[in-house]
């Protein structure tokens, strides 16, 4: 088990981690989702001993760290630009980390080409490193990190600088991979569809403090602050006054658990629904296109513009009627 | 668990201390090398100046800052030192860009043949200039008691540190940036301007400063070339040493010649360090193409001419001149380099001086890339005050003229034991003259290893020291390998230092060219001839062999 207790550090004036508290199961799947800058990578680091803290302590299975230089940790970091070695060819590059476990040379050969099948590049261990392309480069990456099988696995923004098709399916690939290993994981990402995707658990970060750390559907569904309904996408969002436990949106009623006094109330975008039965009516102004969905705006009677799911698109113009269920109603400190 | 906790702390944490070792060793191996063989006897010589029988005593200063001739001549060091880089940048340029970006048949010929002259003693080339601008000259041209033959000779001389330094780093930058400029609306001239040129700069700056430095320390050429109208601080300071006796005077010149290249080299190194960016660098394999087009072909053509007439002339005369034999074609000069002529005991065969000139060099070229590695790993580990401060030290035996060097070497080195006699010194001192082309050729390709690549490798399991053997040492191995082969040729062609610390019964082969120069009679001159055409092929050899090492290390690594 990975246990990280009141973790901090500074980069001069700029907080990069404020008081990180976390534990990470054995085997488990957790995904850190925060903005640039929110100290992802420099956790990633503090854990590999690339950074020292300025306080807190981390503990790997009840062993304190502290005094472990990286390279005798034995954990797996793979880079957010792959840093692969130059000089070095496809299969020197994945060879590395067991050539300073001192493995010998024919269980190396083995293993290498097993990793590189197991990324899909069983025929490219004599490749140059510059010759690859950013997808290649990526799997080559993967299966530096993989081959020592470390029983910490951390990745930087693995699939940041791929096309979205690659990144799909690669993710995927990922996801098995990970189940196969049984490794511990540590998934950084600023893209919330990868981290729901991808983990077990999701660590959501803003400003070097850890906001909230829960399962993708707990995530989702109730979101600890402001910022991480507004990371998850949530974009229905109201300025509103509570009172007797009540928001009155003026198109809606809705029961709050919350005090009296100014609150900001998001809907959840599963809450609002297209429903002939529907109580709420509005007209559709315009709809994008989202893959397997549209995302309308509908406009109600007194100017307030809704975001709402259309499997199929939806004219604009056409008459909207929606329903809310009020389990999906949110309300934050504003 | 709360007692579990406790601080993550830097101060008592292994990684930090281990690489603190690490630099350490790589700091003071260096420090104590340069310490005891350069400053110490530099200091000597300062001390020397300042003081008359232990009293401080500083007339030496105030004649040379009060005498027109002497400050004319600090002027003239000046404008010639820049007039010369201007030069050779012109010139080499066109010859940097070929020789990188094209792949032709007798390239690694033409290469060598444009590094021969850099490592030619002065001595020869001075000869080989008057031969071939002197009163005599096959051309008609007499260009002696004009700047023009010594700016030639200069240039000759430097061309190729232009197109090492230059070209080794263009044969790595990737041509499709230059295409994806061209792609987004760039003339050829607006890529190269916009794209190319940035790119260079750290190279241009390193090729301009060496070449600046060096001309601005140069020696034998204009001590042949200059006859009496033209004189350098160099030159200056040898005269008012041997023929004035006047030790003052030359060691104040020493002091403010050391003053200037000291500003020159911090300005260079700052610049250096502003500049540095980490180039993602492409094996030279893809980036060096066959011309296709009849333009490249022409191109190409074109520089092997104009190499072969620049550089090949004042070469092929100087064999021209060790075959000619009372104006017949004979080996005579070769057959006799077994013999000891004269039957004293300070004039050995020049197989013996060729023998010494070739352990010499062995030994100067290991301790070269020995001291001059780790100091450029220290250089290039942190941008620093200390780091730049590092770097200038150990540039400073660059623009300190060999005969300085020598000189001091000789002045100090009888304590705490007397080393004056050791054979080992001999090499020792070309070392220390080699170690700034290791020192200049390694940081900057050391530098281009980013940080997350050492990272990388420590998280894979790599121990500070392991990282080191596993990253620095096979990227920075290809310009360890040019090193090598500068500092071997280097050490073949030294003559200033070697002049003071040589035994008269252990010459190399430029201190022996030199004696036989000095020896009247056709016999004499002809066989001083020989010797060089000797060293020139054995020079052309090694640099051979380096580039052969250049190739064959891309597949390796």
């Amino acid at each position: 088990m990975l246990s990280l207790v009141s973790l901090n550090k500074r980069f001069g004036p700029i907080v990069a981690l404020s008081d990180v508290t976390l534990d990470v199961a054995e085997g488990e799947i957790l995904a850190v989702l925060g903005p640039s800058g929110s100290g992802k990578s420099t956790l990633l680091r503090t854990i590999t001993g690339l950074e020292h803290l300025d306080s807190g302590s981390i503990t790997w299975n009840g062993k304190n760290l502290a005094k472990v230089p990286p390279h005798e940790r034995g954990f797996g970091l793979m880079f957010q630009d792959y840093a692969l070695f130059p000089h070095k060819d496809v299969a020197g590059n994945v060879a590395f980390g067991l050539r300073m476990q001192g493995w010998e040379a024919d269980r190396q050969d083995q293993r290498v080409k097993g990793v590189l099948e197991m990324v899909g590049l069983g025929q490219s261990g004599h490749r140059q490193i510059g010759n690859l392309s950013g997808g290649e480069a990526q799997r080559v990456a993967l299966a530096r990190t993989l081959a020592p099988a470390p029983a910490l696995l951390m990745l930087d923004e693995p699939l940041g600088s791929l096309d979205r098709s690659l990144r799909e399916h690669l993710l995927t690939e990922l996801r098995e991979i990970f189940q196969r290993l049984e490794a511990t994981v540590l998934y950084v990402t600023h893209d919330q569809e990868e981290a729901l995707t991808v983990a077990d658990r999701v660590a959501v970060m803003e400003s070097g403090r850890l906001i909230q750390a829960a399962t993708p559907q707990a995530l989702w569904e109730r979101p600890a602050e402001l910022f991480v309904a507004e990371f998850l996408g949530f974009s229905n969002r109201f300025a509103a006054e509570v009172s007797d436990g009540k928001v009155d949106l003026g198109w809606a009623v809705v029961p709050v658990d919350a005090a009296d006094g100014p609150t900001v109330l998001v809907i959840r975008p599963d809450a609002l629904r297209v429903d002939p039965a529907g109580t709420i009516s509005g007209r559709v102004v315009d709809a994008a296109f989202r893959g397997d969905h549209y995302a309308a705006r509908v406009r109600l009677a007194d100017g307030t513009d809704l975001e709402v799911t259309y499997p199929t698109r939806p004219r604009p113009g056409t008459e909207a009627r929606l329903s809310l269920d009020l389990e999906g109603v949110l309300t934050f400190e504003s | 668990m709360d007692s579990r906790v406790d601080r993550d702390s830097p101060q008592v944490s292994s990684p930090g201390q281990n690489l603190k070792a690490w630099t350490w060793a790589l700091t003071a191996l260096p420090l104590v090398f340069l310490g005891y063989f350069f400053f110490y006897p530099l200091v000597s010589i300062v001390v020397t100046s300042l003081t008359r029988e232990g009293n401080l005593d500083l007339t030496p200063f105030s004649d040379v800052l009060t005498s027109g001739s002497l400050l004319a001549v600090a002027w003239f060091t000046l404008w010639q030192a820049a007039a010369s880089t201007v030069l050779t940048l012109v010139a080499a340029l066109p010859v940097a860009y070929v020789l990188a970006r094209y792949q032709f048949p007798g390239k690694r010929l033409l290469r060598a043949l444009i590094t021969i002259p850099f490592v030619l003693p002065t001595v020869v080339v001075g000869s080989a200039f008057l031969a071939l601008f002197g009163s005599a000259s096959p051309f008609g041209l007499n260009l002696t008691r004009t700047i023009w033959i010594i700016l030639l000779a200069h240039l000759f001389y430097n061309f190729a540190v232009v197109v090492r330094t230059v070209g080794g780093l263009w044969s790595h930058i990737d041509p499709r940036m230059e295409e994806a400029a061209r792609a987004l609306g760039a003339s050829r001239w607006q890529a190269f301007r916009d794209i190319t040129l940035p790119l260079l700069r750290p190279a241009l700056a390193a090729a301009s400063s060496i070449v600046f430095l060096f001309t601005f320390t140069s020696f034998g050429v204009i001590l042949i070339l200059g006859e009496l109208r033209f004189a350098t601080l160099e030159v200056e300071i040898f005269r008012q040493t041997t023929a004035f006796l006047n030790f003052g005077v030359a060691a104040a010149l020493a002091v403010l010649q050391l003053v200037g290249v000291t500003l020159i080299l911090w300005a260079y190194s700052r610049y250096q360090e502003r500049r540095s960016v980490s180039l993602s660098l492409k094996p030279e394999a893809l980036v060096a193409k066959r011309p296709a087009s009849g333009r490249a072909r022409l191109m190409v053509a074109g520089v092997v001419v104009y190499v072969g007439l620049l550089l090949g002339t004042p070469l092929v005369l100087l064999i021209q001149r060790s075959l000619s034999v009372d104006g017949a074609l004979g080996l005579d000069f070769y057959r006799a380099l077994g013999e000891s002529r004269r039957g004293s005991t300070a004039f050995i065969s020049p197989l013996e001086a060729i023998g010494n000139s070739l352990w010499i060099a062995v030994v100067a070229t290991i301790v070269a890339l020995i001291v001059g590695i780790s100091a450029a790993t220290v250089i290039a580990m942190r941008q620093s005050r200390a780091s730049r401060f590092f770097d200038v030290l150990l540039m400073l035996p660059l623009g300190t003229s060999a005969v300085t060097i020598g000189f001091g070497m000789l002045v100090a080195l009888d304590w705490p034991v007397d080393l004056r006699s050791w054979t080992l010194l001999i090499p020792l001192g070309h070392a220390l003259v080699a170690i700034p082309f290791v020192v200049r050729i390694a940081v900057p390709v050391l530098r281009s290893i980013r940080p997350e690549l050492r990272q990388a490798a420590a998280v894979l399991g790599a121990s500070p020291g392991r990282v080191w053997r596993e990253l620095e040492l096979p990227i920075a191995a290809r310009a360890m390998a040019v090193s090598a082969g500068f500092a071997f040729a280097i050490s073949l062609g030294e003559f200033g230092a070697t002049s003071f610390i040589a035994r008269p019964d252990t010459p190399t082969l430029p201190v022996a060219i030199f004696r036989f120069l000095g020896q009247p009679g056709a016999i004499n001159f002809g066989q001083a001839m020989a010797m060089s055409t000797v060293l020139m092929a054995v020079t052309a050899l090694v640099i051979l062999a380096v580039d052969r090492f250049r190739v064959g290390e891309l597949g390796e690594f």
